[in-house]
């Protein structure tokens, strides 16, 4: 199963707009996608749980994904952390 | 014509009809269905329901505020489509037979406390969004109507209590101002209201939901006066001295810049507590003489990592400079318990108000204080700054810190950088025991600031935000009045000087009381000064003296209250009483 670490880099975590993006990006592939914040899992697809991670900036975050197009919702999710989520520094 | 009292929650006057802001009863009998799919189809109609009446209101915010403002609409639609969400509700009706209303509000309910027990308070403030949606949805099933927020004149809005989601979306340019039956003076209604220059009253009882729509009434947010259908000369009177209070604040502020001295020529400085360069540069517009508190919690809050001593060096050099010469008074860390810190394990507390913080944290990670001093020490070239220590309890603590301190400068001279050398240190006085052994700190320190809100707290032995006890809670009150007046005597006995950098130090009423108690330094939120100028340079200390002496005499709260209403007169026409 592949796996990636994100850096959240933008001020104020993976909240508000950038966890609405990044949970609106997970939701177009069929793939499970996983997001680990320490302890804390939480499925991709779910806003709720994105938020629940409590990943605010400089978190490291482990994202996991598992079927037909793994390797591509890594690979989207990496180009959309890497945008910063469209936000300023 | 009718009044009515509740508590000044932001000054200022307005006059005009009511927006009665009723947030409906929305309650449910919990039951098991007979049918759990046509069950399902029902919660599935309400949410698609609530869904586009969210995307009504997010094209509605679009169009009048700006993208950022309307996000938060968009978050909540996303919420409604959550597909674990989505799953937990129908797992709740299909299997365990639960009725709609009841399957909605168990599991949101459980994303909300998650999200609550959340260290950043970014993401702590999402609990209100999950419950917000939740309500919309429940309003849904119950076939209620949704309580119309428009405002199609200007308007006061009164409430039983108004949540941020609520206040935020009343159109500020038709808002009078806020008069609410519950909350505290701390509350968020309060907080907003001072930030929008509005006034503010609040806690003034059920008798104000009893305000019919369309009555006028005037809103006194410095007396917490509210009075119903005012007659042709009260409101006349209202008129003069709406008027008179805008030409008040205009001569008081321009009279900022003075110094505070007494009619008989005691001269007090008056000075601003701070949280961040923003505040500091209204501190300097509002005529502060320097800052009585700069918190340093600022740069430790909401991060993964502690700020370096080079992160912290330059963010207090930043308001030292802009300060110049004027002195400041910074306090180290005060956190611990209540906030946590990612990087430093404070761990559970069944009591963190009695637990491991501020100087009792900082004095066990000796390394970690330190690296505050330095940044303190080296960024104090050229100015003058004082140090002040949180949350001491004992003598020994103090003379712990010197020695971390003495530290600290050794460190800083074997890498060869400047520091600055004349650097005066003292304590918060907050804990009663602080207060009662102030002889013994002599010689230990150089100042005393009195901390009024933990000390009220730990004093009277309450907590300020529990409604039960929160009338025990008055920084007025005779036994914290003794204590304060025990610290400034042995302070000055002992050569010390003594400041106050609680709210107490900016109240109106208090301030001839401590005058006459002998303070040197007030310190308070930066808009506050102009008008505390005002109150000293109105009084006289033999007055104050005699009003002081009298208060300390008193065996309860309520008589300090009753004597000062009737022996102080307010300053300008501002208190003046509406009858």
């Amino acid at each position: 199963m592949p796996e990636i670490i994100l850096t959240i880099r933008n001020k104020v975590g993976l909240h508000a707009r950038p966890a609405s993006l990044f949970v609106r990006e997970a939701t177009k592939f069929k793939s499970t996608i996983t997001a680990i914040h320490g302890e804390a899992q939480a499925n991709a697809k779910s806003i709720l749980n994105v938020l629940t991670l409590g990943a605010n900036q400089g978190t490291k975050l482990i994202v996991r994904a598992e079927g037909e197009d793994a390797e591509a919702a890594l690979q989207a999710l990496t180009v959309l952390n890497d945008s910063n989520y469209g936000e300023a520094e | 014509m009718k009044t009515l009292q509740g508590v000044g929650a932001s000054p200022g006057l307005a006059y005009g009809p009511v927006f009665l802001y009723q947030q409906e009863g929305l309650s449910f009998t919990p039951f098991q269905v007979a049918d759990p799919p046509a069950e399902w189809s029902r919660m599935e109609a309400a949410l698609k329901i609530a869904t586009t009446q969210l995307s009504a209101i997010y094209e509605k915010a679009l169009e009048e505020t700006s993208e950022a403002q309307a996000a938060i609409f968009e978050a909540h639609q996303q919420m409604l489509d959550d597909p674990d969400l989505i799953d937990g509700i129908r797992t709740s009706i299909l299997d365990e037979k639960n009725n709609a209303e009841k399957a909605l509000m168990d599991t949101t309910e459980k994303y909300a406390q998650t999200l609550e027990t959340l260290a950043d308070e970014y993401f702590r403030a999402r609990a209100a969004d999950i419950r917000d949606v939740a309500r919309r949805t429940l309003r849904i099933l119950l076939g209620k109507q949704q309580v119309d927020l428009t405002l199609r004149h200007p308007a006061i809005v009164v409430a039983r209590d108004l949540t941020p989601s609520d206040t935020v979306q009343f159109d500020k340019t038709k808002l009078l101002g806020f008069c609410t039956a519950e909350g505290g003076a701390y509350s968020h209604t309060a907080i907003l209201a001072k930030a929008l220059a509005l006034p503010a009253v609040v806690a003034a009882d059920d008798a104000v939901l009893t305000i019919a729509r369309g009555d006028c009434i005037i809103l006194n947010g410095r007396s917490g006066e509210i009075i119903v259908n005012p007659d042709q000369s009260t409101l006349k009177k209202f008129e003069l001295q709406q008027n008179a209070e805008k030409d008040w604040a205009a001569v008081e502020l321009s009279a900022a810049n003075q110094p505070a001295i007494t009619k008989d020529g005691q001269q007090v400085e008056v000075v601003a507590n701070v949280g961040n360069l923003a505040d500091t540069e209204n501190a300097i517009q509002f005529g502060a003489e320097g800052i009585g508190l700069l918190r340093t919690e600022f740069l430790f809050l909401n991060r993964q990592k502690a700020p370096s001593e080079d992160e912290q060096y330059v963010a207090y050099k930043a308001i030292f400079d802009l300060m110049g010469a004027r002195p400041v008074v910074i306090r180290t860390l005060d956190v611990g318990g209540d906030k946590e810190l990612p990087y430093i394990d404070l761990g559970h507390e069944e009591n963190p108000f009695l637990g491991w913080r501020a100087i009792r944290m900082c004095l066990d990670n000796p390394k970690f204080f330190k690296t505050q001093l330095r940044a303190i020490l080296r960024a104090a070239v050229g100015h003058k700054i004082h140090i002040m220590y949180p949350m001491i309890a004992a003598v020994s603590e103090v003379k712990k810190a010197r020695v971390l301190l003495n530290e600290a400068r050794d460190e800083i001279k074997t890498a060869g950088l400047p520091l600055g050398e004349t650097i005066q240190v003292g304590i918060m006085v907050e804990i009663p025991a602080a207060a009662v052994m102030a002889d013994k700190f002599i010689g230990e320190v150089d100042f005393f600031s009195i901390g009024t809100n933990d000390l009220t707290q730990y004093t009277m032995a309450v907590e300020r935000t529990n409604k039960k006890v929160g009338h025990l809670s008055n920084a007025l009150d005779p036994a914290v009045l003794r204590l304060i007046a025990r610290v400034i005597e042995e302070g000055h006995k002992g050569g010390v000087w003594v400041g106050m950098c609680g709210e107490l130090a900016g109240e109106p009423k208090a301030i001839p009381v401590l005058l006459g108690l002998g303070l040197d330094e007030f310190s308070m939120a930066p808009a506050l000064v102009p008008h505390a100028k005002a109150i000293i340079r109105a009084s006289s200390m033999s007055e104050c003296k005699e009003i002081a002496r009298a208060v300390l005499d008193m065996a309860t709260y309520a008589e300090v209250e009753a004597f000062l209403a009737k022996t102080i007169r307010p300053v300008s026409s501002i208190g003046d009483e509406l009858k």
